[in-house]
C-alpha cells in the first residue's frame, strides 16, 4: 500500500501557488473557527451596540459636539462615536487573535503552525489577514445594524471608502495583538489586557469625545490622547467614512503597523525570539 | 518565487533521518541538553529514552525549530533545519505530546489545515487525507468533529496528519500518554508498519522501555545527556542486563532511573 503518488523523501519545492495556499488555509482555519464561536461574534457585536443605544442615548443631552472635520453639520452623538466603536470592534478583536494565539500555544497548536515549511514571518503575517478578514464581517454587521439606528455616513460610498481604512487599522491593531501574544505566558493574562491595554487605549482617544473638549479640561490627558495609535485608527476611519483622508493618522498608523509587526516577527524568530528564552511553550507545564 | 533554489541539491542516500552533531542547549542556568549527539536511520525504529525532564522535549523543540539550536548542527535528511528550515522541514512529521487537534473541527478539516500549511492544494490534500486515514483505519471518522474521538483515535489522527506531506523523518514526543494498553499497542503497531512499507525513519521518546523491541535502536537521554547509543543487544551488553529497563538502570545510575522503574510496573 502506497500513500500517494509520490514517495516519501520526494522534496515538495515551495512555490509561490504554495504560499498562497498556505494563507488561504490559515485564513479558512481561523473562519471556521469564528463561526464555530457564535458566542464570539454575537458579543462583538453586542458590545458596541450597548455603547450606542444606550451609553451614547444617554449622553446625547450632555455631550454636545460642534461642527469639527469631517463633519459639515451638527450630528448626533450617535453619529459621533460610531468610528470610535468600529475601531473598539477592531481592538477587541486584535487582542483576541492575540488571545488565541496565546490558546494556540497552550493546547499546541501553535506548534503545528510553527512547523510549516514557509518563512515564519509569512505564517504571523497570514495570521494577521485572517484576524483581519474575521474583523471587517463583525465591523460591517456593527454597519448594518447601526445604520437601521440612523447611524449612517453622509454618503452610502463612505461604506466602501472605509473599508481601505479597516483593512490598515485592523492590520495595526492585530499587529500589536501579535506583538503582545508572544508577552502572554499564559491565558490568565488577558483580564489584565483588558484592565492595562483595551481600556485605557479606548478611553484615552478621540473615541468618545472630540479631543477639544479633552483639552479644555486637561492639557496633560489631551496630549496623551493626541499621541495614542488608537486616536489615530478612529480618526482615519471617522474621515473614511466620509470619503476623506486623515493623512496624520494614516501616517500614524501605518507606522505602528510596521513597529507592531517587526515586534511579532522578533519575538517569534527562533534564534532571536523570547519563546526560547522563556524557555518555550511547554515552558509552564 | 521560490525558497533558496541553490539548497535543492539531491540528498545523498546514505543521509540518515536526522542527524543531531553536538548540540548542547540552555535555559538561563539550566542546561536543558548537554553536548547531545544522536543519529536515527531511514527505515528504522530510534527510541529516545529518558525520564521526564531528561531533555526529550527541549530536543524535539530544536529539530522542529521553535527555537535555534546555539551550538551544533541538526540535520533532516542532510538539511540544516537552521540554514535551510524549508527543506529541513518539509520532510518533518511530528506528533508532540500536547494534543494539537482542532476540537471543534472535523478530523477531514484539521488535515485539510495541516495540508495548507504545506502548500498542497485542496484537491489533493483531499485525496492524501483519506489515504492516510485509511491507513491508521480512521476513513469512517473524516466527518467527525474531533472532540467525538476517542484518546486513542486522535493520535492515530495526529499520526495520519504527520504523514499528509510524506516525510522522511516521523517524530513521536511520548505519543502513547494517557493511552490504555490496547490503544498503545495498536499505535505501537502502526508506526512500526509504517517504517517497513515506506521506509520512513521514526524517532519515538518514551519513557517506556517496554515499548522498545529486540531490533530497535536506542538512545538514552539522561539529564540533557547521551548515556548510551546502540542497539538493544548493545545497551544489555554493556551494562550486562537481560531486559532493557535492568540496562537502562545499569546506565543511568539506579536511583536517578526511579521514574521509568514506576513507569514500567504502571504499563505491565
Amino acid at each position: 500500500m502506497t500513500i500517494a503518488t509520490t514517495a516519501p523523501g520526494v522534496e515538495r519545492r515551495i512555490t509561490a501557488g504554495g504560499y498562497l495556499v498556505c494563507l488561504g488555509g490559515i485564513v479558512w482555519r481561523e473562519s471556521l473557527r469564528f463561526l464555530h464561536q457564535r458566542g464570539r461574534f454575537l458579543s462583538a457585536l453586542v458590545r458596541p451596540l450597548v455603547w450606542l443605544f444606550i451609553f451614547a442615548a444617554g449622553f446625547r443631552a450632555t455631550l454636545g459636539v460642534s461642527i469639527i472635520p469631517p463633519y459639515e453639520t451638527y450630528v448626533l452623538y450617535e453619529v459621533y462615536i460610531a468610528p470610535g466603536l468600529i475601531a473598539m470592534i477592531q481592538l477587541f478583536n486584535g487582542l483576541q487573535s492575540s488571545l488565541s494565539m496565546v490558546y494556540d500555544r497552550e493546547v499546541g497548536a501553535m506548534r503545528i503552525l510553527l512547523v510549516s515549511p514557509y518563512p515564519r514571518w509569512f505564517l504571523l503575517v497570514s495570521k494577521l489577514v485572517a484576524g483581519i478578514a474575521v474583523s471587517l464581517l463583525q465591523v460591517y454587521a456593527f454597519l448594518l445594524v447601526a445604520y437601521f439606528w440612523d447611524v449612517q455616513p453622509d454618503d452610502p460610498i463612505g461604506y466602501l471608502t472605509v473599508l481601505p481604512a479597516l483593512i490598515l487599522t485592523g492590520f495595526m491593531l492585530g499587529a500589536m495583538g501579535l506583538a503582545m501574544s508572544s508577552v502572554f505566558k499564559q491565558l490568565e493574562n488577558f483580564a489584565s489586557v483588558m484592565n492595562f491595554v483595551i481600556f485605557p487605549m479606548f478611553f484615552a482617544s478621540s473615541a468618545l469625545y472630540p479631543l477639544w473638549r479633552v483639552q479644555q479640561a486637561s492639557i496633560p490627558l489631551y496630549e496623551i490622547c493626541r499621541y495614542n495609535p488608537f486616536t489615530s485608527a478612529v480618526e482615519l476611519i471617522r474621515f473614511a467614512l466620509y470619503r476623506q483622508i486623515d493623512w496624520t493618522s494614516l501616517a500614524v498608523v501605518a507606522g505602528c503597523s510596521v513597529v507592531f509587526l517587526a515586534a511579532a516577527i522578533f519575538a517569534y524568530d527562533p534564534s532571536t525570539g523570547l519563546t526560547s528564552r522563556r524557555g518555550g511553550p511547554d515552558a509552564g507545564k | 518565487m521560490t525558497i533558496a533554489p541553490q539548497s535543492r541539491a539531491p540528498v545523498a542516500p546514505s543521509e540518515p533521518a536526522l542527524s543531531v552533531t553536538g548540540v548542547t542547549h540552555t535555559f538561563g542556568a539550566r542546561k536543558a541538553l548537554d553536548d547531545v549527539t544522536l543519529e536515527a536511520p531511514r527505515g528504522a525504529f530510534t527510541a529516545l529514552v529518558g525520564q521526564n525532564g531528561a531533555g526529550k522535549t527541549t530536543l524535539f523543540s530544536l529539530i522542529t525549530r521553535l527555537y535555534d539550536n546555539r551550538s551544533g548542527t541538526i540535520r533532516v535528511l542532510g538539511h540544516d533545519v537552521r540554514r535551510d528550515p524549508a527543506a529541513a522541514l518539509s520532510q518533518l512529521g511530528v506528533v508532540f505530546q500536547s494534543r494539537t487537534l482542532d476540537l471543534e473541527l472535523t478530523v477531514l478539516q484539521n488535515l485539510l489545515y495541516h495540508a495548507a500549511l504545506h502548500g498542497i492544494g485542496r484537491r489533493e490534500a483531499k485525496e492524501r487525507a483519506y489515504v492516510a486515514l485509511r491507513r491508521v483505519s480512521l476513513e469512517g471518522r473524516a466527518k467527525d468533529r474531533v472532540r467525538a474521538l476517542s484518546g486513542g483515535q486522535m493520535r492515530r489522527v495526529e499520526i495520519a496528519r504527520a504523514l499528509l506531506h510524506q516525510p522522511s523523518l516521523l517524530l513521536l514526543d511520548e505519543p502513547t500518554t494517557g493511552l490504555d494498553i490496547g490503544s498503545r499497542r495498536t499505535l505501537i503497531e502502526e508506526v512500526r508498519r509504517l517504517i517497513d512499507e515506506d521506509g520512513i525513519g521514526v524517532l519515538w521518546a518514551t519513557h517506556l522501555v517496554d515499548e522498545i523491541e529486540v531490533a530497535d535502536r536506542v538512545v538514552v537521554l539522561h539529564k540533557g545527556r547521551v548515556m548510551a547509543d546502540g542497539t538493544v543487544d548493545e545497551l544489555r551488553a554493556r551494562a550486562g542486563a537481560e531486559d532493557v529497563g535492568a540496562a537502562f538502570l545499569a546506565v543511568v545510575g539506579a536511583d536517578d532511573a526511579e521514574g521509568v522503574v514506576l513507569a514500567r510496573r504502571a504499563s505491565a
